[in-house]
Formats: C-alpha cells, structure tokens, sequence
C-alpha cells in the first residue's frame, strides 16, 4: 500500500519548487564537486607538505588577529552606533557597511594608498616609526580586519538595539558606571551576537582574497594565505589546490556546526 | 534630612510641575491615573531624566537643579524597584543582589555576605543560587527589593512594584513589602496607580493629574475627603462641587442637593453608593434629595450591585440584590434616585 500524505491546503507550487531546486543544486553541487575530485589518498601527505601546512597556519593566524582587532575596535564602535548619542548616527551607521558591499580589491586598493609607504597615513609611520604595513604578515591581519569588521559591528549592533537598555538604567541606579554596566549587564545579555558575528567576521577573515592580495601581495610564509595559495597551486598543482579548498571548506563548516547549536540559534 | 523636590519637566506636549517633599522613615505614594506623570517623577528623582526646572535636594546637597547641577544616576544613593523588576538574567539571585555593593565598591566576599544576608531578610536564602528566570513573580520582587536596599540607600523609589503579580501573590508580597517599608528608616516613594497599594502601604499619599499635584494628605484624609471626580473614583465616592447657601447646595454641574449642616460658599459635597436608595416612584417622607434618573449601566459586584445611573446630577447607587429583582432594573429604565440629607458629607473646596 503506498501511503500518500495528506496535504490540507493543495500541492507545493512548482513555479516556487522548480527554482528551489535548482538553487540548493547551485549551491551544492561545486561544494560536492570539490569533494569528489578530492586526492583522498595523497591528501594527509599533501596536507602536511610544507607550503600547504604553512598556508594553513598563517591563515588561521592572520585570521584569529583579525578578528581580535575586530573585537577590540568593533563592539565599542557597535556600542557607539546603537548607544551613543552621536549626531548623524545613520549616516555612520552607513559608512560602516560600505566594505560589506565594497570589492574587497577596491578595499585593498585604498589601504594601499592610506597606509603604503607614500600613503596618506602611511608616510609618517614609515618616517617616525620605520613601520611598514604593505607586503608584510601585519598588513595580511589589516587587510582582513579592514574586510570583515563591519560583518561583527552589524551582528553585535543589532544584538545591542534589540537589548533592553531599561537593564543598564537599573544597573545605573546600582550605583554602576556606564562602562561597568556595559562589562557586567549589557556585554553578557549581548554574549550569543558577539559570539554570532564572531564566528561570520572569522570566516570572513579566513577567506579575504582580493584585499590581502592587493595590500600584502603574496610572499609564502608571511603573506601568501590559504585563498592566496589556492589561486597560485592552481595554475600549478591542481591537486595541491583542490587540497587546500577542502581544507578550507572543512575548516569553515566545522567552524559553523561547532558553533551553530551552542550560539546561533536559527529560527527553528 | 528632607527629600525636597520641585519637579519641573517638559517634554514634547507633556509637562511635569510636582513639588513633593519626604521625611525620613515615611513612605509616600505618587497616585495617578496613566500618564499623570509619576514614571517621570521617578524617572527624575532617580537621575535617569533630568530635570528642566525645579529641583531635588536631600539633606544639605543638590541632585538637580538645572543649568547648573546634575548628579548622575550611579552618584545618588537610591535604590529603585522597577516595575518588571529588571533583574540581571544572567546572574544569580544572590549576584544580583550584591551587584549594587560591588558597583559602590564593596569587595567580592563582603559583598556576597551582605546580599546573603539580605536574602535571608526577605526569606529568599535557598534560592540564592537561582536564575531570575526560575523564580516565581513574588520571588522576583523580593529579590528586586533585597537589591534596591542592599546598599542601604536615602532613597527607595518604587515604581508599581505590585503591578506585575497575581491577584492571590499580591495580597502575600504587599503585606511583606509593607513589612519591610516599615523597618526602612530612609525616603520612600512609592508609584502606583492602585489605591489600595496606596492606602495600605503609604503614610502619605499625593495624587497626581495631568502632570500636576491635585490633592496630597493622609489616607484616611484623602478617602474621606476626595478632591477630584479621579480621586472619588478610586476611594468610590459619589463627588459634586457646589456652592452651598445654608443647607442647599446649588451643583456646578447642575442640580442641587440638600445638606445636614448649614454652611456657605464653594463646597465639595461627597456620599457614598451605599447611601443612595431607588424608588419608580417619587419617594415621600423624611427630608432628603430626591431627583429623576436613567439606568446607563449595571455591574455586578461580590454582595452588591452597583447601578451607574445618569440624571442631574448623575450618581452611583449600590443596592442589594434583592432589590435589583423587586425593580427589575434595565439600562434606560427611568427612576428616582433619593440620599438623606445626613448621608452628605460636605467639606470647603
């Protein structure tokens, strides 16, 4: 007996089913794709050979430190645009997410002539200082930072406007400072978007090409990252950079399922 | 040490002029309907929104007093019961408590041991370890109550801090906050739009309308002698202003009634719905006011029935049940509405 499920309001419309379909297929299947034409058998060699180990480490490196700096410059700047009582606080809110939509080679481009060696900025850290940002590990970190912060000012943003701020008045008539209410009530009911935007500015960081290679240029070992070293081994070695994909892809989904269930509570 | 404040605020089309002052140990209760004002009053005194005239001064130091002086919220030593409680979900009953300590600077373990302490006063000591979330609406109160004393504060402020409970808890946690108000030598003032709140729990009560003070006095005071149709409406007062000319007093809103003891000039005439009779035909007999009504509205209470009735003046009668059976009462019906003259109770307005 072939059991049919009973549908009380008709059959899904296949004008909406149709399309449904073939997107998830479009997503997927290059993902599968990638999988399959995987090395398997040489893949722990391959994975443990120099250039790719090194990639690796100084992707995940670079990418931690991004979003470190992020962190450190972002939740405040966040806490400003939903807090702070500054004039014009939508059109700074505007200006933050201009790198969202950006080409991240657009972005490098501009940090080039910031922070580069006759850069606007970068001229007087290269004669005060002696420092020099372009082409180096530090300019990779400033690259990825300057791609992926708007990704954890929006999430912890919109975690913070949807926080009562009643609880940091209550903490104010406790006698707490606005920092101290920030730190011990505001900071901790914000915790799961920190957390959230977090995790998208990091795997925004992981995989920033077109700024990293516009700003830092591509010396392996101190600039050349994992995306930097998949666009070269593809010329190459196709094998090392199909190697390096699903490392990646591996790395950004476990990142995402270790993460999912315990801070990013979907919609159920 | 008075808390002395002159209240002035003006925000958008609302304007706030409130002069209140609160001697130590007292509790006085801002009464008002919604948006009289009073959650800006204590929104003012407790520093979250300043002041654009007056001021707040306690003993000899200034709070507010614009252009010129603004203490902030975290500087004043108060200590406010919010009306949902606003209790810090992520820590423990205990932490929050001892919150307002460390936040003044206590250290970590004589912080900890004073809001065990506390916690033991408002008989919460097992659930010290407990998340808001676990506890119950009376539980929370108790906790936020616990917190906003905790650091022995010159000031309580209590904004509805019955509003969000059961009718059964209430009547337990209004008697327990009664309680602990007592033992509180500090400045109280309590918020709240429910006169029983008030009268149980005040010594002093000052209504509030439309942003301005309209009557203040004792409980019993305000009770027996209502100011305003408001202010009858809460204690269940009939209420008419009048101008009396020996024992007839002349209704401004039309209408006359006949009083026991002669007086003169603007009245305020007041009686309760207990002391109305009705009758379909005109009653005769002792000397009384007897005047034509319509039935507007019914509503049946525990014992009576209390019958809204439109006439000139319009009045509030409750009878028996019985009654209501022998006239066989409906909206429209057309009846006379009759109080002895001894049944008044008339005051100077």
């Amino acid at each position: 007996m072939t059991s049919t499920r009973r549908r009380a309001r008709g059959r899904l419309p296949v004008v909406l089913v149709l399309p449904a379909v073939v997107g998830l297929a479009f997503l997927l299947v290059p993902l599968v794709g990638l999988l399959v034409r995987a090395p398997w058998d040489t893949l722990p060699e391959q994975l443990f050979s120099s250039s790719v180990g090194e990639a690796l480490r100084l992707s995940l490196v670079c990418a931690s430190l991004a979003t470190v700096v992020c962190l450190v410059l972002g939740v405040p700047l966040a806490w400003l645009l939903a807090r702070g009582d500054v004039p014009g606080r939508g059109v700074l809110r505007a200006l933050v997410t201009v790198p969202l939509v950006l080409p991240p080679v657009v972005g490098g481009v501009a940090l080039l002539f910031v922070l580069g060696r006759r850069g606007l900025v970068g001229q007087y850290l290269d004669a005060w200082f002696g420092i020099s940002l372009p082409f180096t590990t530090a300019g990779v970190v400033l690259a990825e930072a300057f791609v992926a912060m708007p990704f954890l000012v929006i999430s912890v943003e919109g975690a913070l406007r949807a926080a009562d701020p009643r609880y940091e008045e209550a903490a104010a008539t406790l006698g707490a400072s606005r920092w101290l209410a920030f730190r011990r009530v505001t900071l901790p009911s914000i915790l799961p978007g920190v957390v959230a935007g977090t995790v998208l500015c990091w795997a925004r960081a992981l995989g920033e090409f077109g700024a990293t290679i516009t700003f830092a240029g591509n010396f392996p070992g101190e600039t050349t990252t994992m995306p930097l070293a998949v666009y070269l081994a593809l010329e190459t070695d196709p094998d090392a950079a199909i190697v390096l994909s699903v490392v990646l892809l591996l790395v950004s989904v476990g990142v995402l399922a270790a993460l999912r269930d315990r801070w990013i509570s979907g919609p159920s | 040490m008075t808390l002395q404040a002159d209240l002035r605020v003006a925000r958008g089309g609302f304007r706030l002029g409130a002069e209140l002052a609160v001697q130590p140990g007292e509790v006085v209760a801002l009464l008002g309907p919604n948006g009289a004002g009073k959650t800006t009053a204590l929104r003012a005194l407790a520093g979250l929104l300043p002041l654009t005239g007056g001021h707040i001064r306690l003993g000899g130091r200034t709070w507010d007093a614009p252009p010129d002086v603004l203490v902030p919220a975290e500087r004043r030593p108060i200590g406010v019961v919010f009306q949902d409680y606003l209790l810090f979900a992520h820590l423990s009953a205990l932490e929050n408590v001892a919150f307002g300590l460390r936040a003044r600077g206590a250290g970590r373990a004589t912080a900890r041991a004073e809001a065990a302490r506390w916690l033991d006063r408002v008989g919460l000591a097992a659930h010290a370890k407990a998340k808001p979330r676990t506890l119950s609406g009376g539980q929370a109160q108790r906790v936020a109550l616990a917190r906003a004393l905790a650091t022995s504060p010159e000031l309580l402020l209590l904004d509805e801090p019955l509003a969000a409970l059961d009718a059964a808890t209430r009547l337990h946690v209004r008697a327990e906050l009664g309680h602990h108000l007592r033992d509180y030598p500090g400045h109280t003032l309590l918020v709240t739009h429910d006169p029983l709140d008030a009268m149980v729990l005040a010594d002093r009560l000052v209504v509030l309308e439309h942003g301005e003070v309209v009557q203040e006095g004792t409980p019993t005071e305000v009770a027996r002698r209502p100011r305003t149709s408001y202010v009858a409406d809460l204690v269940g007062l009939n209420l008419y202003r009048g101008t009396a000319h020996g024992t007839t007093v002349s209704l401004d809103d039309g209408g006359t009634l006949t009083i026991a003891t002669p007086a003169s000039g603007p009245v305020h005439v007041v009686f309760p719905p207990t002391a109305v009779s009705l009758h379909p035909e005109h009653p005769t007999g002792s000397p009384r006011n007897a005047w034509r009504v319509t039935v507007a509205g019914i509503e049946r209470h525990a014992h009576t029935t209390r019958v809204r009735l439109d006439g000139v003046p319009p009045v509030l009668a409750d009878i028996t049940t019985a009654t209501v059976a022998d006239l066989r009462l409906q909206p429209g019906d057309e009846l006379w509405a009759a109080v002895k003259a001894t049944e008044t109770h008339v005051y100077p307005s």
